[in-house]
């Protein structure tokens, strides 16, 4: 089950708190400044293509713990697991 | 991929001016969600406090009546009795409710009133600049207690939820915190109890949560909640204080 | 011809404000007003749209009705001077909010605890407003049974019109007095306009913010620029008086409410020595009716101002001559209520101090012969 979240930079505020709570120590923070001043969190496979994400679940314990509703997460759902028959027997 | 968690309608798309790892910020959502969940947004009526969260009606996409400080139960008790099936919440800090508003808090309390009201408790007066509150624990510094707080000369931090509780008209009083996701969810599910004991024409309902308050307590927010975990939750245990649903 | 009823001042009040639409009544025991709370406790036990509730205190009591206000009741609380003054904070708030609202003050002795008799000292606290910052209440006074009534009755209109909290201002003896009255017509409450402004819940319409907090100084300015138009157009549009006898007078006494049945007693009795004395009563407070009293001050000799208290009106009577007349002032404070008698001879002392110092004739007491040598 792999899944990946969206941090809204600006409206991040740099509390860090989503960082502690990551099971799987994926977001840290970014060397950017966002446009109020602070050092947003990062998720680390940000730029990585979909296919590729390995370590992200989607559990949202992130999103769960971030004060400002600065993160959308995204999971997979079980029929994007199994591809259809179609896709399996080429 | 699918979305699996975002902004609830409740909640306008306002950025919260609260500080960096604030709880007013979480336990707004928690109470957006809890709206949601149970369809109420339209008809719903918040009261908000004089204090950090005033702003709150910048956030709520519901109505929202601002309250002189400390009287929010008594503003939230002259609409849900013109508006019995309207639900109405008030959302108060430490201050506003256990201290100035201890008296309209305590009677709408007795009078079993239908409302639910959001204690959101840091142990200070964080929108004035971090001064005592009657939360505030025994030898914390505040900008007003600079020696720490002594019981015998500032008193002892006030329970009101305890004082609540002996009050017949209460009839569900909870208290939780929001440093981990863990008691970020039992605070929503909190919440989300306090209302259903308002729409079940129950009696009236209390959630106290126990907040961080970096700026004020001068901590990082990390150190915040481990404050919350390991200090205030010593003079303000997390339980059901009072479920007679 | 309509029916008259015998009915006691705050039963007066209370049965014309639920004829009125009033549907929310909180308050407070306190003397000497409380009649007007079991009436209503009374009266709303009977109907089911009617909310009645006796709160832990004055303060909380005007709180809930802001709650009541904002829901789009018409509400009233009613008190007397200290419990009116627990409520100037809430007022303030109705003001800034521009919620209707119709608060009693059925006034007593003061200040402090003062007593439970009639006075009329409190008369600052309700034209200039107790409260904080920038507003003014509509304030109503209320002489008669038949004007309990229907300044009750005007009170929850004006409130509604203007969006904003209405005074009624009447002493102990007032409230307790029985006079026959005959009670306005139930208003229907459905005809009553409609508030596009209430809170209900933002059932298909965006959610709306009641507030008076206003961080951004402009936007607090932009308030308190429209509320000054509203008391501009409230002192040009309501401002209302009783003018007795008083096209030939030479001398005025001014008084309103009680003060102003005493000094009806007063005017009759110096009529009845010679003077040409009138009557000015004011009858809504504030707005002061100061235009019908400046045009005459040409044409008189003094104004007396005469209060229940130790002078609070007679400086706006000042302020409405602006010096083209004398004006003096008879005062008993602290609940005493003196007779016609009484001043009918202070009415007939100022009217030969005048008369001596119009024909330059040397004074016989000292303090006249003062008073003709000073420049007053």
């Amino acid at each position: 089950m792999k899944g990946r979240i969206e941090i809204d930079k600006e409206r991040c505020k740099g509390c860090h708190l989503c960082i502690g709570v990551c099971p799987k120590k994926q977001i840290d923070i970014s060397e950017e400044l966002n446009s109020k001043g602070y050092y947003p969190a990062r998720f680390q496979e940000e730029n990585l293509p979909d296919s590729e994400k390995s370590k992200c679940t989607g559990c949202a314990l992130c999103a769960v713990m971030c004060p400002d509703v600065a993160i959308e997460v995204y999971r997979e759902t079980k029929d994007e697991n199994e591809p259809n028959d179609e896709a399996k027997e080429e | 991929m699918k979305k699996v968690f975002s902004r609830p309608r409740s909640l306008k798309e306002t950025p919260f001016h609260y500080c960096p790892g604030c709880g007013h910020s979480v336990i707004h959502r928690l109470v957006a969600e809890v709206i949601d969940e149970l369809g109420l947004r339209e008809r719903t009526v918040g009261v908000p406090p004089a204090g950090c969260a005033v702003l709150a009606y910048n956030y709520f996409d519901v109505d929202m009546v601002e309250a002189p400080h400390g009287r929010a139960a008594a503003v939230a008790t002259g609409i849900k009795r013109i508006l019995p099936d309207r639900v109405v919440f008030t959302y108060q800090g430490d201050g506003d409710i256990a201290a100035i508003g201890t008296a309209e808090t305590i009677h709408a309390a007795n009078r079993g009133e239908r409302v639910t009201c959001i204690f959101v408790n840091n142990a200070v007066y964080g929108m004035t600049g971090g001064q005592m509150a009657p939360t505030t624990l025994l030898g914390q510094v505040t900008t007003t207690s600079p020696q720490g707080r002594l019981a015998r000369r500032e008193g002892n931090p006030l329970d009101l939820s305890q004082m609540l509780a002996v009050a017949a008209g209460s009839v569900y009083i909870e208290r939780t915190s929001v440093t981990s996701p863990k008691n970020i969810l039992k605070t929503r599910k909190a919440i989300k109890k306090a209302f259903l004991t308002q729409l079940e024409d129950k009696g009236f309902s209390l959630v106290e949560i126990l907040s961080p308050c970096p700026t004020n307590w001068k901590m990082t927010p990390s150190e915040a909640i481990r404050w919350v975990d390991e200090s205030m939750t010593k003079f303000f245990p997390l339980k059901v204080i009072k479920d007679a649903v | 011809m309509a029916k008259k009823v015998l009915m006691r001042g705050t039963h007066v009040l209370g049965e014309a404000a639920i004829r009125a639409g009033c549907r929310a009544y909180f308050g407070y025991p306190i003397t000497p007003q409380n009649e007007l709370p079991e009436y209503m406790a009374a009266a709303f036990v009977k109907m089911d749209d009617a909310v009645f509730l006796q709160a832990e205190s004055e303060l909380a009591s005007i709180n809930m009705v802001i709650g009541a206000s904002v829901a789009g009741a018409r509400v009233m609380t009613s008190s007397s001077s200290p419990g009116v003054s627990l409520k100037q904070e809430g007022i303030s708030y109705l003001a800034g909010m521009e919620l209707p609202a119709v608060v009693v003050n059925m006034m007593r002795g003061g200040p402090g605890l003062g007593n439970i008799a009639p006075s009329q000292s409190d008369y600052f606290q309700a034209t200039r407003g107790g409260g904080h910052g920038d507003y003014r209440t509509i304030v109503l006074a209320p002489a008669y049974g038949q004007e309990i009534a229907d300044m009750t009755v005007a009170a929850f209109d004006l409130a509604d019109h203007y969006r904003t909290p209405v005074m009624i201002l009447g002493d102990g003896m007032m409230g307790q007095m029985m006079e026959p009255v005959v009670l306005p017509e139930p208003v229907d409450l459905a005809s009553l306009p409609s508030k596009d402004w209430l809170l209900d819940g933002c059932a298909g319409r965006p959610s709306r913010i009641m507030r008076s907090l206003w961080l951004d100084p402009p936007l607090l300015e932009e308030l308190n620029w429209r509320l000054a138009r509203k008391y501009e157009a409230i002192t040009r549009e309501i401002p209302d008086q009783e003018m007795y006898l008083l096209d030939d007078a030479d001398l005025v006494v001014a008084a309103y409410g009680t003060a102003a049945r005493i000094a009806k007693g007063a005017v009759h009795r110096a009529r009845e020595m010679g003077i040409r004395v009138g009557l000015y009563r004011p009858k809504t407070l504030w707005p002061f009716p100061a235009e019908a009293l400046a045009q005459m001050s040409r044409s008189i000799g003094e104004i007396i101002v005469f209060e229940l208290n130790i002078g609070q009106m007679v400086e706006d009577v000042r302020l409405a001559v602006e010096g083209k007349c004398g004006v003096s002032f008879y005062g008993r404070p602290g609940g005493v209520v003196p007779t016609p008698e009484e001043l009918a001879r202070i009415i007939s002392s100022t009217y030969h101090k005048l008369e001596s110092r119009r024909h330059g004739g040397a004074d016989i007491s000292g303090e006249a012969g003062l008073r003709a040598v000073g420049s007053v």
